[in-house]
């Protein structure tokens, strides 16, 4: 075996070190930092008053509250969905289930613009089940859907994979019925991980454009949601008014990510 | 088990089935029916058609310069949040999972603002004669925006449990920060950097949002191939929009598949 002189001495300690912190720094100011700078300052730029103008004018509450309730609404669906789905494909057993596990995936690896004309052809006005839904409230509902699947399902999996079975044998045992020892024993342990998903999700729902823009029709104060509104105005040259709103965006977002985090946080806990 | 329990066994495996058929696997099946309503041959002229080809092109360009980048800066990123303590550690940390909740329209106007005509360093970028929006430069800088926390949330995981008793016995021995690295960290973290590899791909690929601010979408120029269908779609060729959209959905799928493996082979190494 080859033995590789010693060279301490001749090596910095640390230098490599102070490189890598310096190369990531700089690519994360150059890529995120400095860019989402530039939107608040541009959002601000006229001042405070005529920040809350821009985003209180009809058309912008109009999408974003479009955007919170059509998001809600989806994170609802998902963590009920979401949670069902887990369960069926750790507690349950069928022919094809792992198909059916990796199909869950398939709306991170689709392209959203591929899912937004993939939706409209089953949803779409052209539709053969007859259903015209596209250009509605309820396509982009659909398309919400369809993009934040996996997100709930793939918090949650892992959680009732670890699960003790042995609380529930216990329960059982002691004469508590399906109900009670799912919202008693299963559904707590389970928490963390519809949280963080649904959290995930709602992060996702309120910043998605690629899925909607072919199937929601982009109708100002009907289907029109945040990023499309953003999209029309950085358009038609209103870029203080694109800002504006999409800070509105931004600080909701961040605030999800920070619950994520803290939800992480506490579920660790006993780890230490 | 009782009649009922199975009763409510079959009943859930029911719902869930139906739910995933509803949303994800009827629309993907009647779309590719819909694909090729005209033909295989006019999916095939559809998809030869020279900008179909060079959005095609496009699309792997940003994928190839998009993906190294941010598997290096990934696995730095790693490195620096799990082995290294400072004070604004936790700012890093943030600033990572940052493109994970901001809209793609936000990056695409971020983006503008900065690097734009106008922007922050616009002139000075235009003074150098460089041009980053409605150009290749911005369309590479969306993507890599969009795709960058994949590579380091999956090595940050496994740098954690890894822990450092090798790093410090291979630098006891002598080897210096890179041979430690190549030795011993980066055989360690392979399959998150590989898994990594393969989300960056897919989202660089399919970005639509981002880069349909950024380009400019000139046809034969700035056009991705995400680009591309919205734009057949939007002229009333839904052929083109289907078939572009079929090759796409190809390269997802093959994305999907290796996610598989690559997980069954984490699975069996464990």
């Amino acid at each position: 075996m080859a033995v590789s002189r010693p060279r301490a001495g001749l090596r910095l300690p640390g230098a490599e070190a102070a490189m890598t912190k310096g190369l990531v720094v700089t690519y994360l100011s150059l890529i995120v930092l400095i860019p989402l700078a530039a939107i608040a300052a541009k959002a601000f730029s006229a001042g405070p008053a005529e920040f809350w103008d821009t985003i209180t004018q009809p058309q912008a509450i109009a999408a974003l509250k479009l955007t919170a309730i059509c998001s809600l609404i989806v994170v609802l669906i998902n963590a009920v969905m979401g949670t069902l789905i887990a369960w069926v494909l750790v507690r349950d057993d069928f022919p094809g289930k792992a198909i059916v596990n990796s199909v869950i995936d398939l709306p991170f690896a689709l392209p959203t613009i591929v899912a937004s004309l993939t939706l409209l052809t089953l949803y779409g006005n052209d539709s053969f089940l007859g259903i015209h839904a596209a250009y509605t409230r309820f396509a982009v509902i659909i398309a919400l859907l369809f993009v934040t699947l996996p997100f709930v399902v793939r918090a949650v999996q892992p959680l009732l994979l670890s699960l003790d079975r042995d609380m529930e044998s216990a329960a059982e045992s002691l004469g508590a019925g399906k109900v009670r020892i799912f919202t008693r024993i299963i559904l707590p342990n389970l928490l963390p991980g519809i949280a963080a998903g649904v959290a995930l999700a709602f992060a996702r729902a309120l910043g998605e454009f690629g899925a909607l823009v072919l199937i929601s029709g982009n109708v100002p104060y009907k289907t029109e949601v945040a990023s499309v509104f953003i999209r029309g105005q950085i358009e038609s040259d209103q870029v203080v008014g694109a800002a504006a709103v999409s800070v509105v965006l931004l600080v909701f977002s961040m605030c999800m990510l920070a619950f994520v985090n803290l939800i992480q946080k506490w579920g660790l806990r006993h780890d230490r | 088990m009782t009649g009922n329990g199975r009763l409510s066994r079959y009943g859930l495996r029911f719902v869930a089935l139906s739910y995933l058929s509803a949303l994800l696997l009827l629309p993907i099946g009647v779309a590719l029916v819909k694909t090729f309503d005209q033909g295989v041959g006019e999916v095939i002229t559809q998809i030869t058609k020279p900008d179909a080809i060079h959005a095609l092109k496009m699309s792997l360009l940003t994928v190839i310069i998009a993906v190294p980048l941010n598997t290096v800066f990934g696995i730095a990123a790693a490195h620096v949040v799990v082995r290294t303590d400072f004070r604004f550690k936790w700012a890093i940390n943030a600033l990572i999972d940052m493109p994970f909740a901001v809209s793609p329209v936000v990056i695409g106007l971020a983006l503008i603002l900065v690097y734009g005509t106008g922007g922050w360093f616009g002139a000075d970028l235009a003074a150098m004669g460089i041009q980053v929006i409605f150009s290749t430069p911005g369309i590479v800088m969306a993507v890599i925006f969009v795709s960058l926390p994949f590579v380091a949330r999956e090595v940050i995981p496994v740098m954690q449990e890894i822990g450092t008793d090798q790093e410090t016995a291979a630098e006891t021995l002598g080897a210096g920060p890179w041979q430690t690295f190549r030795r011993i960290t980066l055989p360690a973290i392979r399959w998150g950097v590989t898994y990594g590899i393969v989300l960056t791909t897919a989202r660089a690929l399919g970005e639509f949002g981002a880069v349909t601010v950024v380009s400019g979408n000139i046809s034969g120029e700035t056009q991705t191939l995400p680009l591309y269908v919205s734009q057949q779609f939007e002229t009333f060729n839904s052929v083109g929009a289907y078939s572009a959209s079929l090759v796409l959905a190809i390269l997802a799928l093959g994305t999907l598949l290796s996610m598989n493996l690559l997980r069954r082979r984490e699975e069996t190494n464990d």
